[in-house]
């Protein structure tokens, strides 16, 4: 701890809820001068809330805050003191920048807004325009009055975010508090905005306090992380250390459960569920979902233990804690090398996954650039494509074009689309937000029909609207919605909402329907007495899978899953995965799976689609597409996708790690 | 946050739903109070609704304890007359109200084509005319009988239900549990009962207590204006505004009518809100 060059200090902080349970207790946080201290815990760790105390900020049913926080030598104690703080000392980048930027404040506006509520350290009114530009500046935004002049909504996500940055280094605070700052963005925008990051935090020494739940972001850009669980915190040291060798069996459950595109291995989902505030053991509150408890941990809570050289932990069995073992590298197979052009590939796979065609011609995209026409760019399914499930096809989708129409004008969603999924086989989607993804998920599911194409199931043409498909062809087509809190009705029970379809679409009878719900819950691993409560009583992850037992009630041989897992934290979003493995294989449901993250197609995918503003880019083996990717664009999004073992090579070997950022 | 805040209690039937709620048992209680008096009034009521007893604006004396209207009747014995129209009436508006914008906007709602537009302009076509000059007009053409005021009322009303409706349910439309029925292949009646209705009670039950006071004051204002219902029929909304002219010498004349819609109202509000808040609490609910 170095106590001479700190410039935030956090004490004992401790808030919480009317009742008197606590939310965070006994946590304390240093940061240096151009320091990046990563905060990472899953949803309902008390990351939040702790940020939000170190402003004096409480939400609604918070009762008490203890703790003494001092930044920059000045003490805030009092509930003055604290608001002076704000934006002088201390600034606040949310989470949500669409909804954070006051949408009838103009950009520049917005900035100077900020300027002016410490009027006394920003100089006089006349400079604030020339600032708050020169600001825009810093952020890489364009300083000409036009852009200053827009609002929120006309801005892209990443946009907004720069602009809650900038307004976050208007006073020049020496320290800034990013609270998930680029969830919700797309990788390359996040990689861009993580790049800025580090740069300001280099041009102006500010340290930074970067809440996330995503290790592999942190691990790009934290020196040091600080891992929370149930309001405390549980492991804290340098970044590398923490993630290479975790040291908390939580920490280490959150790292072996975090996908990596790089190093594809098994993930570890931990069992159990995050304890709710209040029901908090005397104990370790991980201890019921531990590996390696003993009964003194749950008796007894263990200090935050300084282990070596500024890593500490707050656990008795540290010294038990397994390493996780690093996936092999993805390499690609000597197959994947040879020349795309040469027409190694059988030709009825090739033909139905359209080989080069689709882009030979070069087509306008959705942000108006031109995709480069080389056929040579275009990588084609190799010979091991066979590997994925049987090799026949149970779909194939062709020459599907898909658009939207909106207040007169047409946008296209997806061009030209063609790929097959083998009988038992997984082909993942993959594309950041637009890229036409859900369209096209949407169009094999009826629920879109498509412009032009034909999507086959088994051979046999599907009519474009779920309602005019047959029965059999609706039972055969399964999906799963990437929101699973408005995926399950509300009013209806778990067992109402698997059963309905297993009546509708197998003719099952009420009895018969009822014994296919037990079944089902024990398929996706959930008790048999979920099956009374409704939606509104279950966690996001047991929500999932009831959507998943639902999806599967009709016994369909193709699941169609459309970012099932990007609500879900880490640890569950590895359950998941390991369920929907354990499914195909049991099952032999073939699966489409649709996602922006290139470290969940590593562990789930035998074949991966490129995506980009409605038009494959390149399509092949996982492997060989995450390992030697011919597109440009795909190569640009393996760069900009956070991977754990980049930020923790280093550590591994002294070798530098791979070009990232 | 979720696991703890999720653990929620399993359905209760509606009635046990309403009188957990504190604001919910008031409301019954009174609205049962009220139900009684209109129903059971008549029967008990001192003198006759209609009988002259002597100076009209007599202030409360012993036979007459909230005194005599403006013709010197007997305003207690109307009081207890006059509360069976009120609920008859607004009760079956506030109905027809329900039913007809139920279709129309759960149609409109669901439909996203076609059928939207056509049918939402035709109801702003409807919202377009002053409420009262379109319950006047039917009333002049086709007679004050309860049909027509009720059925006037209605058509009056029902363009707000089919709004809110069509609003809850275009939201509702977009979760995917309802792109899980269409992609099964549900039928567009089956959609619309099954996913739909159960998640737009909410806003629905919100807006029955203005709606329904609503329905009872237009009733009351065209029967004020001697064209619905006939003098000397004893109703709440007829007294208050037959009333107005004595409202110095017996204010009560007034007052206790107004106090009764007014409780009845809130009543019917009470109930309303105590079933949205509990339902929400126990269901899991938006």
């Amino acid at each position: 701890m170095r106590l001479d060059g700190s410039v935030l200090t956090a004490r004992e902080l401790r808030v919480e809820l009317a009742s008197g349970a606590a939310i965070i207790e006994g946590v304390s946080l240093e940061l240096a001068a151009g320091d990046i201290l990563g905060l990472v815990g899953e949803s309902g760790s008390g990351k939040t809330t702790t940020a939000r105390s170190l402003f004096g900020y409480a939400d609604r049913g918070v009762s008490r805050q203890s703790g003494q926080i001092t930044v920059a030598g000045e003490q805030l104690d009092t509930a003055d003191s604290l608001r002076r703080a704000r934006g002088r000392l201390l600034s606040y980048v949310p989470q949500n920048p669409g909804t954070s930027l006051n949408p009838s404040l103009r950009v520049l506006a917005a900035i100077e807004d900020m300027l002016s509520a410490h009027a006394a350290e920003s100089g006089p009114r006349s400079g604030r325009g020339a600032a708050a530009a020169g600001l825009l500046d810093r952020v890489g935004l364009p300083a000409d009055g036009q852009f200053g002049r827009r609002f929120p909504h006309q801005l892209s996500g990443g946009q907004q975010q720069r602009v809650c940055i900038a307004i976050a280094l208007a006073c020049d605070p020496p320290v800034v508090v990013l609270d998930e700052p680029t969830t919700g963005l797309d990788v390359l925008t996040q990689d861009r905005i993580l790049a800025e990051l580090v740069r300001l935090r280099d041009e102006r020494g500010a340290a930074m306090l970067y809440i996330t739940h995503d290790l592999a972001v942190v691990g790009q850009i934290a020196s040091r992380i600080a891992v929370m669980y149930a309001g405390r915190i549980v492991e804290q040291g340098p970044a590398r250390q923490i993630l290479s060798a975790p040291r908390h069996p939580y920490t280490r459950g959150l790292v072996a459960s975090t996908p990596d595109h790089l190093r594809p291995r098994v993930l570890e989902a931990m069992p159990g569920i995050a304890v709710g505030v209040g029901d908090r053991p005397a104990g370790c509150a991980f201890a019921p979902r531990c590996g390696q408890r003993t009964d003194r941990c749950e008796t007894e809570l263990p200090e935050l233990a300084e282990i070596s050289g500024r890593h500490l932990v707050r656990c008795f069995e540290w010294r038990s804690t397994p390493a996780v073992a690093p996936g092999p590298p993805i390499t690609a197979s000597p197959v994947a090398r040879a020349d795309p052009a040469t027409p190694a590939a059988p030709a009825a796979d090739l033909a139905m996954a359209g080989g080069t065609a689709p882009v030979a011609d070069g087509v306008l995209v959705a942000d108006g650039n031109l995709v480069a026409g080389a056929g040579a760019d275009v990588r084609v399914a190799g010979p091991a494509a066979s590997e994925a499930g049987s090799g026949q096809a149970i779909l194939a989708v062709e020459h599907l074009s898909a658009e939207y129409r909106g207040r007169g004008a047409r946008h296209v969603a997806a061009r030209d689309v063609s790929f097959t999924l083998a009988e038992g086989g997984c082909v993942a989607l993959v594309g950041e937000s637009g890229s036409g993804k859900t369209t096209i998920a949407r169009s094999i599911a009826g629920l879109h029909p498509p412009a032009s194409g034909r999507i086959l199931l088994a051979g046999q043409e599907l009519p474009g609207r779920a309602q005019r498909r047959t029965t059999q062809q609706r039972r055969r087509v399964g999906i799963v919605f990437q929101n699973p809190a408005e995926a399950l009705n509300p009013r209806h029970t778990v067992a109402a909402a698997i059963a309905r379809p297993a009546r509708l679409l197998r003719g099952l009878d009420s009895g018969a329907a009822q014994a296919e719900v037990d079944r089902l819950l024990d398929a996706v691993r959930l008790p048999a007495r979920v099956a009374r409560r409704y939606p509104g009583e279950l966690s996001g992850g047991e929500r999932q899978r009831v959507a998943i037992a639902r999806a599967l009630a009709s016994g369909p041989e193709v699941l169609i899953c459309d970012e099932v897992t990007s609500a879900l934290d880490v640890s569950v979003q590895a359950a998941v995965l390991e369920l929907l493995r354990e499914l195909r294989r049991e099952l032999s449901v073939a699966i489409l799976f649709i996602t922006h993250d290139l470290g969940v197609v590593a562990a789930v995918a035998e074949r991966v689609l490129v995506l980009r503003g409605g038009i494959i880019c390149e399509q092949g083996i996982t492997a060989q597409v995450l390992g030697a990717a011919q597109h440009e664009y795909t190569r640009r999004l393996l760069a900009a996708a956070p991977s754990l073992s980049v930020s923790t090579q280093a550590w591994h070997d002294p070798e530098p790690a791979a070009p990232l950022a | 946050m979720t696991a703890a805040t999720a653990r929620r209690r399993p359905a209760v039937p509606w009635p046990a739903l309403i009188t957990r709620d504190r604001g919910g048992l008031v409301g019954t209680v009174l609205l049962v109070l009220i139900v009684l008096v209109a129903l059971a009034g008549p029967l008990v009521m001192p003198h006759s609704s209609t009988a002259v007893l002597g100076t009209p604006g007599h202030g409360p004396a012993g036979g007459a304890p909230l005194g005599l209207d403006f013709l010197g009747r007997d305003v207690l014995s109307r009081l207890l007359a006059g509360g069976r129209s009120v609920l008859l009436l607004g009760g079956a508006a506030t109905l027809v109200i329900y039913l007809a914008g139920l279709a129309i906007g759960l149609t409109a709602g669901y439909a996203q084509s076609f059928a939207d537009p056509v049918l939402m302009r035709a109801v702003d076509v409807i919202l377009s005319f002053p409420a009262l000059l379109v319950m006047l007009l039917f009333v002049t053409a086709f007679g004050g009988g309860p049909g027509v005021l009720v059925g006037a009322a209605a058509l009056v009303l029902f363009p707000g239900v089919a709004r809110i409706v069509r609003t809850a349910t275009t939201e509702v439309m977009t979760k995917g549990f309802v792109e899980a029925a269409v992609a099964r292949g549900e039928r567009a009646p089956a959609i619309m009962r099954r996913e739909v209705l159960p998640n737009i009670v909410a806003p629905i039950v919100a807006d029955l207590g203005i709606r329904f006071s609503w329905a009872i004051i237009l009733i009351a204002s065209v029967n004020y204006l001697g064209l619905g219902l006939r003098p000397p029929t004893a109703d709440w909304g007829l007294m208050i505004s037959e009333n107005r002219e004595i409202i110095s010498t017996n204010p009560l004349a007034v007052l206790a009518p107004a106090a009764m819609l007014a409780l009845l109202v809130i009543a019917v509000n009470l109930v309303g809100d105590a079933y949205v808040r509990q339902r929400s609490r126990s269901g899991g609910d938006q």
